[in-house]
């Protein structure tokens, strides 16, 4: 029994005066109509953080999950010990890859919108986190992505047509229009077949990367989550495993802050930075303006090159954000505050790199310009291509008896029943 | 515990194994023949397992293919879930079935789910092994009997022996199988033959015509129940530790029931359900689960639906209750010969 009295301090049953419990819950620091303020966010020096040696002890690199691994700085250089000094055609390669997928992104987003299909989710503003990666990665490493790591398979050249006609379930889609838009998936590509159910992934790309250690392979595993999703169990058991093992994986957690409307600090935000999960495990942890490509592009390989030297698995956070709406499905005006795109001190991933590009005097304005036109004709004609295959619910869809196909290797006569009682009533029907 | 020695009459000549070891051997086999075949999960590894169906593996094998796990059986499937998608066969062990529960994700929405949504770019060959049911005065956390929760989840196929023999076929076969397959082991059998008489002394497998196992490779089919017993008087429905609790009720009461032991619920064997509950007109079900949306649910349907008017008595269910598994009232909830009597006197009557 305890009672309240004026000061607010309780009695407790023992007659101790204690100030009363209160329940913490996290508010973001702007809603709708209020002014974004990053003020409180310390953006290191894009030269300030030290460059370990791939071999360092996780107990040594503590600082490396509070810090921030930067390599292009605000005038567009590449500068400190992680610039990977990379060639001009690699730097190009990344920009191309950067705007196609925002491109491809525009083009799908609008297809949504004007009824061609269910459901897209556009990745504006994190390109860099997927593009870096890919070109840091060999192409057959395996990846176990989220749902917005499209820039993985426009940077390994994947048909941009097979991804659209997955988004448009018809029947040129290898998914049997099975999975919602999105959800690809790619083995020839080394890109795991996306699930909607949250870090899923992370358990399965340690268990890919333990069968690649325990064959003596030399191929590794990486996967993404958002910084919301660190919070489900697969995350953690994956980092045990990971943990446990050493086994040959990077786990990449896309810190857009916000997860659909709630804010980073329901994921544990406002007490430690998610690369500090790390610490715990004994894990390697790299905290990465994930805004900058040539830094993701650094703490990848260095990542990439700790796992095949057997050094073990790196966790590493992209610091970004999320400029549009969660999904197609999602209105982020109802919730945060609407200056929080434009004030976000880390800027736009493309941008930052084309900057860097002049700066090199390797591109200009004419050219980029050049290059958006040639890739917004290059998704029209793609999203053309696919059209041609149908888009959802216009019935270029895979023949109604696909339904019961591959749920087993071999059909069952349960299931051999109810495909012929479906396809019965829907001829009695006259359909 | 595991069988060393090779008889006399060559590597397939049956030796009698209880079902640990045929469980053991299985995984040998499998090992054997296949290097990608992996055994991993709590305990199994060094030790060889908390009821020792792993023993010997790890050192025959080596650690890259047998390995102790962290306890997360979230993490175990869906290690295992990676591992298939590298090319691997994982064998994963969940401790007992009530711990499943954490992994269910790992199971439903991935494993299960993985062929259908790659259209078969990627699958989930495993087989997750676990020591399942009642009977051991286990309490509610090391007694259920979850079967019914995966045999409503499309993309597995849920299996469950009830002798050494047909628990090392089974293994191999669903080992083999490119799908994921739930094995649940009725943990009360592994050393013997239970009748369902707790106050009588426990009796093993020796001399049990089922024991007799061949040491080398043979699978029994997924799919395929086995007529435990031939009768004409009406059909009873069981599997696992039910089966031999059931024979030993009908030896008692002297009815001449045809006994099916349906070994794999999902896929499941409907021809020969069909067949036995034309022929005898009458059909009891019985399982150690709880009843309501328990796999007997759906037999009864099943049975309703294709059987119905060969019908001489309304179906019978005898199960658990629909309680959580109790400690000290463990034999008031088992499913034992009083409650089996009764059913069939009843269905009997009519």
């Amino acid at each position: 029994m305890t009672d309240s009295i004026e000061s607010g301090a309780v009695t407790d049953g023992q007659g101790r005066n204690l100030p009363p419990l209160q329940l913490h819950v996290p508010e973001p620091p702007a809603r709708p109509g209020e002014s974004a303020d990053f003020t409180h966010f310390d953006i290191p020096a894009a030269d300030a953080a030290p460059r370990p040696d791939e071999a360092t002890h996780p107990s040594q690199m503590r600082d490396f999950a509070y810090g921030l691994v930067r390599v292009l700085d605000e005038d567009g250089h590449a500068v400190g010990a992680w610039d990977p000094k990379l060639p001009a055609e690699t730097l190009l390669r990344m920009l191309r890859y950067m705007a196609l997928t925002r491109a491809f992104d525009g083009r799908m987003f609008r297809a949504q919108r004007q009824g061609k299909t269910s459901f897209y989710m556009k990745s504006t503003g994190e390109e860099a986190v997927s593009i870096g990666a890919a070109l840091a990665l060999s192409r057959d490493d395996m990846c176990f992505p989220s749902y917005r790591q499209q820039g993985i398979l426009i940077a390994r050249d994947w048909s941009i047509v097979d991804m659209m006609n997955q988004i448009y379930s018809n029947k040129g889609d290898r998914m049997k229009g099975r999975q919602l838009p999105i959800m690809y998936s790619a083995r020839e590509a080394g890109f795991f077949s996306i699930s909607g159910n949250l870090t899923t992934q992370y358990p399965q790309a340690v268990g890919w990367a333990m069968a690649s250690a325990a064959k003596g392979d030399t191929r590794i595993a990486a996967t993404w989550c958002g910084e919301g999703s660190t919070a489900e169990g697969d995350f953690h058991s994956a980092c045990t495993f990971a943990s446990v093992y050493r086994a040959p994986v990077i786990m990449n957690v896309v810190n857009n802050q916000w997860a659909i409307s709630s804010f980073s600090g329901f994921a544990g935000a406002e007490a430690t930075t998610f690369a500090a999960r790390a610490i715990g495990y004994g894990i390697a942890g790299l905290r990465v303006d994930g805004n900058d490509v040539v830094a993701v592009y650094a703490a990848t390989r260095w990542a990439a090159d700790r796992a095949r030297a057997n050094g073990g698995p790196t966790l590493i956070e992209h610091f970004t954000y999320r400029v549009e709406g969660h999904s197609t499905s999602d209105d982020p005006t109802a919730y945060r505050s609407a200056e929080e795109s434009s004030k976000w001190p880390l800027g736009d991933p493309i941008a930052r790199l084309k900057q860097h590009c002049i700066t090199l005097g390797i591109w200009d304005e004419e050219r980029h310009a050049a290059m958006d036109r040639e890739l917004a004709e290059m998704v029209r004609d793609a999203a053309r291509e696919a059209e041609k295959n149908g888009i959802l619910g216009h019935g270029l869809h895979h023949p109604m008896e696909s339904m019961f196909q591959d749920v087993f290797e071999d059909m069952p006569w349960h299931l051999k029943e109810q495909q012929q009682q479906m396809l019965d009533e829907w001829k009695a029907a006259g359909l | 515990m595991r069988m060393e020695t090779v008889a006399a009459g060559g590597p397939n000549e049956p030796v009698q194994m209880n079902m640990i070891q045929a469980i053991n051997s299985a995984l040998d086999v499998m090992m054997g023949r296949d290097p990608d075949v992996v055994v991993m999960g709590e305990d199994v590894g060094y030790f060889g397992g908390v009821f020792r169906a792993t023993a010997g593996l790890q050192q025959k094998y080596g650690k890259n293919r047998v390995f102790d796990t962290p306890i997360t059986e979230c993490g175990i499937i869906g290690v295992a879930v990676g591992m298939g998608a590298y090319g691997l066969r994982p064998v994963p062990e969940i401790q007992f079935a009530d711990y499943i529960y954490p992994a269910l994700d790992q199971l439903v929405s991935e494993a299960a789910r993985l062929r259908y949504r790659s259209a078969g770019e990627f699958i989930s060959p495993m087989t997750v092994r676990s020591p399942f049911g009642g009977g051991i005065f286990g309490g509610q956390t090391h007694s259920q009997s979850p079967e019914g929760i995966f045999t409503h989840v499309s993309g597995v196929k849920t299996v469950i022996p009830s002798t050494p023999h047909d628990a090392k076929g089974l293994l191999i076969a669903a080992i083999e199988d490119n799908d994921p397959v739930i094995f649940f082991e009725p943990k009360r059998i592994y050393n013997g033959p239970f009748d369902g008489h707790y106050d009588t002394p426990a009796k093993s497998w020796a001399g049990h015509a089922d024991a007799q196992v061949p040491q080398g490779y043979y699978r029994i089919d997924l799919g395929k129940a086995r007529i435990a017993r031939p009768g004409e008087a009406l059909t009873i429905l069981c599997y696992g530790t039910m089966v031999h609790v059931v024979e030993n009720t009908v030896a008692k009461l002297g009815i001449d029931a045809e006994i099916v032991d349906l070994r794999s619920l999902v896929p499941l064997d409907i021809d020969t359900i069909e067949a036995s509950v034309r022929k005898t007109g009458r059909c009891l079900i019985v399982h150690e689960a709880t009843r309501t949306s328990g796999f007997g649910a759906e037999l009864s349907a099943l049975v309703q639906e294709r059987c119905f008017y060969h019908l001489e008595a309304p179906i019978e269910r005898v199960t658990g209750f629909d309680t959580p598994y109790p400690h000290s009232l463990e034999w008031a909830y088992f499913p034992g010969p009083v409650r089996i009597r009764e059913a069939i006197n009843k269905i009997m009557k009519d």
